[in-house]
């Protein structure tokens, strides 16, 4: 009954958020006094997650998994939860696993809860720490269920270095029919994405149009970051959807989330909340933005940005 | 082609979120209720498909009594029917179950719900009906077409998007995108009169035992006051960056 825990890659390199969960999976198993195997699926090199806790790597390579599909992902991970006799299953809180865990969820009869914060508080009845009204709430959720699918809010548990012996055995598994077909897939490459970024630079309508938005894209180059916006500069046009974040646009859960020009209404803040140091540039002192923030400046970004990119500049020249 | 699409009864997004009975329930004092926002982008997108393939929409909610105003809104809105399941929604997996009976017996082509509600953010009835019922299932839905028995779904992905097919009966779990923001409908008095004379049935829920429950809420501490650094001296804020936030 050992603890599963799903660890994505994307082509065939870990995303970080793998060794978030491993580290998660490990701080359960321990409770549980059980050990942790890892699913992998077409990954190139899995060892790796001998340093966060796995002592057990079922690796699955099949042509089938090249390009994600939620039914069939969930399958086979059903299928190594089964072989171990998971009790306990963990996944990410990446798009693609918030997909595949409801369908793993019913496959598994397990009760599952997403946007997991903590260990779990008490193992018997298993009680989670969650995030509940976007940001605005924790709740304290109970699984009744013989086996437990857990979401691990990103860059909430941590990575926890913890070397372990680890053994890997190839696992081949049943692939079901999918049903859906991917006609093309549309990715920029080149991008941090804000999913995976570790600091997001975020402007809203105090730029005053979309024409000044490469003071924004220079500050998030400089420090490696993703761009982002608020909701009104979205439905204006000015930056596509992708970029809003916000309550009804993508949560943001970076280490820092730098906001210029964002007065700070509730819905975007219950989005952005789960950011750890937030910054903001406003002209308006009265921004509720900064009663959020942990920084802030009251002065005009069309001067602070562009002096912030050159002092950052000088800043990571002497790192 | 039938469509299903299905309602969550939510607190406004601008509401103060505050807890009772030692703070093991959601106050809903004061609070106003309003369509789940991911649900009202799919609902718009519903009414396109009944004006331009002639579709019948139906709205469903898991619920009591108090949340048929919202139903009200979404017929007024222009869906055709609702139903009721007349039993308050536990947990994700038991509002997923009495879905499902509905789906099932409806024999709807496509059934469109919201990502995840802005309250209990589950992010999982969607993808348990699917389950369930064994249908085709597209998550993070941006964009929509159906073409006789096939659906064109683009869904959002960490930096980007794909395209992908699949045929009906289908769920999707919707967001912004589906539509636009600025065409969102607010019901207009004629659609308000008519809403009242529309079909709105009340099943009674199936047996289920709920998997999950909330055991207590807790709101966040409140925040330290901010760190006001001056325009004058960037420098500082990189180094309370650098040193004390250890972010850079």
């Amino acid at each position: 009954m050992s603890v599963l825990v799903y660890t994505e890659s994307d082509q065939g390199v870990f995303k970080k958020t793998a060794f978030e969960v491993a580290s998660y999976a490990k701080a359960v198993a321990d409770q549980l006094g059980t050990t942790v195997t890892a699913i992998t699926l077409n990954s190139e090199d899995a060892t790796q997650l001998e340093n966060y806790g796995v002592n057990k790597i079922l690796k699955v390579t099949d042509s089938a998994l090249e390009s994600f599909n939620a039914k069939i992902y969930a399958s086979v991970i059903h299928q190594a939860a089964e072989k171990e006799g998971a009790k306990v299953v963990v996944v990410s809180s990446s798009v693609n696993s918030k997909y595949l865990a409801p369908l793993l969820a019913i496959n598994l009869k397990a009760g599952y809860a997403t946007n997991v914060l903590e260990a779990p508080s008490s193992t018997s009845p298993f009680v989670v720490k969650r995030t509940a009204f976007t940001n605005k709430a924790f709740e304290m959720f109970q699984i009744n269920t013989d086996i437990k699918l857990l979401g691990i809010s990103k860059n909430s548990f941590g990575i926890i270095e913890n070397k372990t012996t680890c053994t890997s055995e190839e696992f081949s598994a049943t692939i079901p029919d999918s049903g859906i077909q991917v006609d093309s897939v549309d990715k920029a490459s080149d991008k941090v994405t804000i999913a995976d970024a570790e600091i997001v630079v975020s402007a809203g309508r105090g730029l005053k149009g979309p024409e000044n938005w490469g003071m924004i894209e220079e500050l998030a180059d400089v420090l490696g970051a993703a761009t982002a916006c608020s909701k009104p500069v979205s439905d204006l046009g000015w930056r596509p959807h992708s970029e809003h974040v916000g309550q009804t646009g993508k949560p943001v859960a970076s280490n820092l989330y730098i906001a210029v020009g964002i007065s700070g209404a509730i819905q975007h803040l219950a989005g952005i909340n789960g950011s750890k140091v937030k910054v903001v540039i406003n002209t308006d002192d009265e921004a509720p933005f900064f009663k959020a923030a942990d920084y802030g400046i009251v002065g005009d970004a069309f001067t602070v940005v562009p002096e912030l990119i050159e002092k950052l500049k000088v800043f990571k020249a002497q790192q | 082609m039938k469509i299903l699409v299905c309602i969550s009864h939510v607190p406004d997004t601008t509401s103060k979120i505050n807890f009772t009975d030692d703070s093991s329930k959601f106050d809903t004092n004061g609070v106003q209720f309003v369509i789940n926002p991911n649900d009202e982008f799919g609902l718009t997108r519903a009414m396109w498909f009944k004006e331009k393939q002639a579709a019948q929409v139906t709205v469903v909610n898991v619920g009591g009594p108090e949340t048929e105003p919202t139903l009200r809104k979404a017929l007024a809105i222009g869906a055709d029917a609702a139903i009721r399941v007349n039993v308050p929604a536990t947990d994700g997996f038991s509002v997923a179950k009495q879905l499902a009976k509905v789906v099932e017996d409806g024999g709807y082509d496509l059934i469109i719900a919201g990502r995840e509600s802005i309250d209990y953010n589950g992010g999982m009835v969607p993808g348990m009906v699917a389950a369930l019922t064994n249908s085709n299932f597209v998550n993070n839905c941006i964009g929509l077409e159906v073409d006789g028995t096939t659906a064109k779904v683009s869904r959002e992905i960490d930096g980007g998007k794909e395209l992908v097919s699949a045929s009906l009966p289908l769920i999707i779990g919707g967001q912004k995108g589906l539509v636009e923001e600025s065409d969102l409908r607010i019901p207009n008095m004629r659609g308000i009169m008519m809403a009242r004379k529309k079909p709105l049935t009340v099943l009674e829920p199936i047996d289920v035992n709920p998997e999950t429950a909330s055991v207590k809420f807790e709101k966040p501490a409140p925040k330290g006051a901010v760190k006001l650094v001056s325009s004058d001296n960037l420098d500082e804020l990189i180094s309370l960056l650098h040193n004390e936030a250890k972010v850079i």
